[in-house]
């Protein structure tokens, strides 16, 4: 008896990071033993951080694609004060920070500096936390992508300003409570019909290069990246990134809820070229979106005795839209 | 450094190295091996997750040669042993278990074709007599042997493999398949002898000048039941007609209308040879419902396949006229079987009992100390020793389970208490790890993937030859099943723990050398432990 083999099949397929019985080829580079660790140890993000866990995963892969030629800018936020309190820093890359909305801005500078000193072939990348993007450097941010400049833009979106005690941003989702949308009158909780979709404001711009990803599929990020990297002009990539401290997750919990939330429908990933959708990443597993609430603080109200009903159903129908808008699901798999 | 710089300049890279973050830990991950449910089912207490590990790498000999530390035969084990590990398999909570029994037929196969060896260790000058060459019998010989003792088996069998061969029929275990795995321990050294009963047990120690003595003489004995006959039906004792089928001049003749009376996996074998001898009617009787029945639901649904009719909640009555009246039963609420009174009759010319075996102790004549139950069932201490000093047993004829892998497991152990018997030492086991159970799995990391059966023979071929009934996975296969185990407790190296790690505080040791953990920089966020697909991590508070 003979069997059809999945080319690479091993037990965990490509759902874990590496596999020793995988080629190193498919692997993803932050399961090998030589990644760059451009984020090392010592920083002071907060146990279980997943930004800090985004950006060494993204970065590592920029450093493999462009052979450590990268230049980062950072925008302030989190990411900025937990890798570098004076005197220490804990990247392992050039790496500069200018001001909280500017740093879409100072990429576009030092890309035109690389290039006046003939030095076309290093990769800038831009980064910051969905404060910095969604709200304050949003300005800079679609000027960069209006000129077409040739920087990746990296979001790592915890939802929040969580560096300054969570206060509600422009990608704070429906019904989560923050220092700014505390839990009071009939509906707690953060506003239904707020906030921002900047993959879609990037997409609407015409860009390159747009994309979604999530600390909890790391060989489909590093993808995102690569094909980041292969192209030229204005990129930009938004990487989910679980917070426990802003969020009231446990840390242990970051890479599940990075899960869930995509398995749930809530976080679609897909990529797109040119103002036009190219491909999204089918949900496995479909969960309802309670599994993926309950286990965060921010949202306990919601299954609270005597909750509106309408909130939680409100936040499962975003998760229904974007299965339905994207195509989350596989035909007959409804 | 540092505080001496002017603000707003140039960090030296990576300088955060100097800010220990382990001390804000009040948990720490531990790195470990927990022990897989199919090891602990094994009664043979086989490694089975490193010779399906080393499968999956296409390392065949060394799986080989890890099952051959607890398990000479795994040819015949792939084939005859009912396979509890598969039980126990934490797929089966997903969708079916791994087919471990399929891949050890294929290892064992790989072994005969390749001539495959394990060394063994220098002469002690010892020597260690056993009885039976059985499961058993063979197990105990092969360990002694390893370990540089001189071992001589002897068995009043004309050949090898006591119940593996009088009691297994060949459409279950093909003999040269037997004949070939014994082969490779005879070639090790062990001497056998057949066509030799053992009599008077102390006098043969003595004259052999043996240092000790291991006991499988197997449960050989029919059980039986008296019913009235008026002669026109012909009993005959279930292990006598299996037996009596790899006799060349005492081949058993049957009737045409075949009945077969009991539930075990005896009464399975003989229904099913009888239907391959060509009996028109084959009907099995037994007591209690399907339900209740001892033999393996799997051989049960084989048999039922091959045309047998199953009369449940019956017991033969009487026997008349070529015909059987059967008493109808019901079961009460402590699930025995009682008499409804009514009665029914089917047509039989000859009935075989399958009624359970006891064992012949009469070797035990010339002993003393030894402590034997009323149906020969001998008596061992937690070393396997009898009352006798220097004279061990195990297989059937101990208290335990009866099936081939027990006896070879018993066979194991004993081996190594006889070790440390000769040689003046104490043997003590191994610590056992903790269960690796399915809520220790983080199951989302592994592929949906069915089990690939076994090719099965057709079934004219099935009721009318010995030919063998489940055939061989290809190497591809096998492969691929043994790539569906989920390793659990044992790390395979998926590098989740070293890439879910915010602080890089796992250390990848590079491909085969597996992991370190840094508690230099370790926060104890616990996500390693979380996103380890097979349970081998654990937090553990800090002590504080």
């Amino acid at each position: 008896m003979s069997t059809e083999l999945k080319p690479g099949f091993c037990q965990t397929g490509d759902l874990t990071a590496g596999n020793r019985l995988q080629s190193i080829d498919v692997v993803s580079v932050q399961s090998q033993e030589d990644r760059a660790n451009s984020l090392t140890s010592g920083h002071r993000a907060c146990q279980g951080c997943g930004e800090a866990l985004g950006a060494r995963m993204a970065i590592d892969k920029v450093m493999e694609l462009s052979k450590n030629k990268v230049h980062v800018v950072n925008a302030t936020g989190c990411l900025e004060v937990f890798t570098t309190p004076f005197p220490e820093t804990s990247w392992n890359v050039p790496w500069l920070h200018s001001l909280f909305g500017n740093a879409p801005a100072v990429a576009t500078g030092v890309q035109a500096a690389l290039k006046a000193k003939g030095m076309e072939d290093v990769t800038v990348i831009a980064q910051g936390g969905d404060g910095s993007t969604v709200d304050i450097g949003f300005g800079c941010l679609s000027g960069m992508f209006e000129r077409n400049d040739d920087v990746l833009y990296i979001c790592y979106d915890n939802e929040a300003y969580m560096n300054t005690g969570v206060q509600r941003s422009g990608a704070t989702p429906p019904t989560a409570r923050t220092a700014t949308t505390p839990l009071s009158g009939p509906h707690p909780g953060n506003n239904f019909g707020q906030g921002k979709n900047v993959p879609k404001i990037a997409m609407a711009h015409g860009i390159g290069y747009v994309a979604t990803a999530t600390i909890a599929n790391v060989r489909d990020l590093e993808a995102k990246v690569a094909k980041a990297m292969s192209m030229k002009g204005a990129r930009y990539l938004h990487i989910h990134v679980p917070c426990p401290l802003g969020w009231g997750s446990l840390p242990k919990d970051t890479i599940k809820l990075a899960r869930l939330a995509v398995e749930s429908g809530l976080y679609p990933l897909f990529e797109g070229e040119h103002g036009v959708i190219t491909g999204v990443t089918k949900i496995r597993k479909k969960v309802p979106v309670d599994e993926y609430l309950k286990l965060q603080r921010r949202f306990t109200h919601l299954f609270k005795k005597g909750a509106d009903t309408d909130d939680l159903a409100g936040v499962q129908a975003i998760a229904d839209a974007h299965i339905k808008y994207y195509g989350l699901l596989d035909d007959g798999d409804k | 450094m540092a505080l001496t710089l002017p603000y707003a300049i140039t960090l030296e890279v990576g300088s955060s190295l100097e800010n220990k973050t382990g001390d804000w830990r009040t948990e720490r991950p531990i790195y470990l091996d927990r022990l897989p449910p199919c090891n602990i089912e094994c009664p043979a207490g086989e490694n089975i997750q490193a010779w399906l590990g080393l499968s999956q790498e296409g390392k065949y000999q060394e799986a080989w040669e890890e099952i051959l530390h607890n398990n000479p035969l795994p040819a015949v084990h792939g084939r005859v042993c009912y396979h509890p590990c598969e039980d126990g398999c934490n797929r089966k909570q997903m969708e079916n278990p791994v087919s471990i029994h399929a891949i050890e037929r294929f290892l064992g196969d790989e072994a005969l074709k390749n001539n495959w060896t394990i060394p063994k260790a220098a002469d002690t000058g010892k020597s260690v007599l056993v009885v039976g060459a059985g499961p058993g019998g063979i197990s105990a010989a092969y360990h002694l042997c390893k370990m540089g003792h001189k071992v001589t088996v002897v068995d009043s069998k004309p050949a090898v493999g006591g119940m593996l061969r009088y009691g297994i029929p060949s459409y279950r275990l093909p003999r040269d398949v037997l004949d070939s795995e014994v082969a490779h321990i005879e070639k090790m050294g062990v001497t056998f002898k057949f066509n030799t009963r053992i009599d008077n047990l102390a006098a043969s120690i003595k004259d052999g000048g043996y240092d000790a003595a291991f006991l499988a003489i197997g449960a050989h004995v029919g059980r039986s039941v008296e019913i009235p006959n008026d002669g026109s039906v012909k009993i005959i004792e279930a292990v006598k007609f299996l037996s009596d089928m790899e006799t060349e001049d005492k081949k058993p003749e049957l009737g045409k209308k075949v009945a077969v009376y009991g539930g075990g996996n005896t009464a399975i074998d003989c229904v099913r040879t009888a239907v391959r001898l060509g009996a028109d009617s084959v009907n099995l009787i037994y007591r209690r419902d399907r339900k209740n029945m001892p033999a393996h639901d799997f051989e049960v649904v084989e048999a039922l396949e091959e045309n047998v009719n199953l009369n449940e909640l019956r017991t033969i009555k009487e026997m008349k006229d070529g015909k059987l009246t059967l008493d109808i039963m019901e079961l009460n609420a402590e699930g025995w079987p009682e008499s409804t009174g009514k009665t029914e009759t089917i047509e039989a010319d000859t009935v075989l009992y399958a009624l359970g075996q006891l064992v012949d102790a009469s070797l035990f004549n010339d002993c003393t100390g030894i402590d034997v139950e009323k149906d020969g069932v001998t008596n061992v201490n937690d070393q396997f020793m009898t009352g006798m000093d220097g004279v061990f047993a195990g297989g059937d004829m101990i208290p335990s389970a009866r099936t081939v892998t027990t006896a070879v497991g018993h066979g194991k152990k004993a081996a190594r208490y006889i070790n440390a018997y000769l040689k003046g030492e104490a043997y003590t086991p191994a610590e056992k790890h903790e269960t690796a159970s399915f809520d220790k799995l983080n199951t989302w990391y592994y592929e949906d993937e069915d089990m690939r059966e076994q090719p099965v023979l057709d079934l004219k071929k099935r009721t009318t030859t010995f030919e063998e009934v489940l055939g061989d996975l290809d190497e591809a296969t096998a492969k691929y099943e043994a790539t569906r185990c989920m390793s659990c407790g044992n790390c395979f190296e998926c590098d989740n723990c070293y890439t879910v790690c915010p602080d890089n505080a796992i250390i990848k040791l590079g491909r085969g050398n597996r992991f370190e953990i840094n508690y230099d920089y370790c926060k104890g966020c616990g996500m390693c432990v979380e996103e380890c697909p097979c349970g081998s991590m654990l937090m553990e508070p800090e002590e504080l």
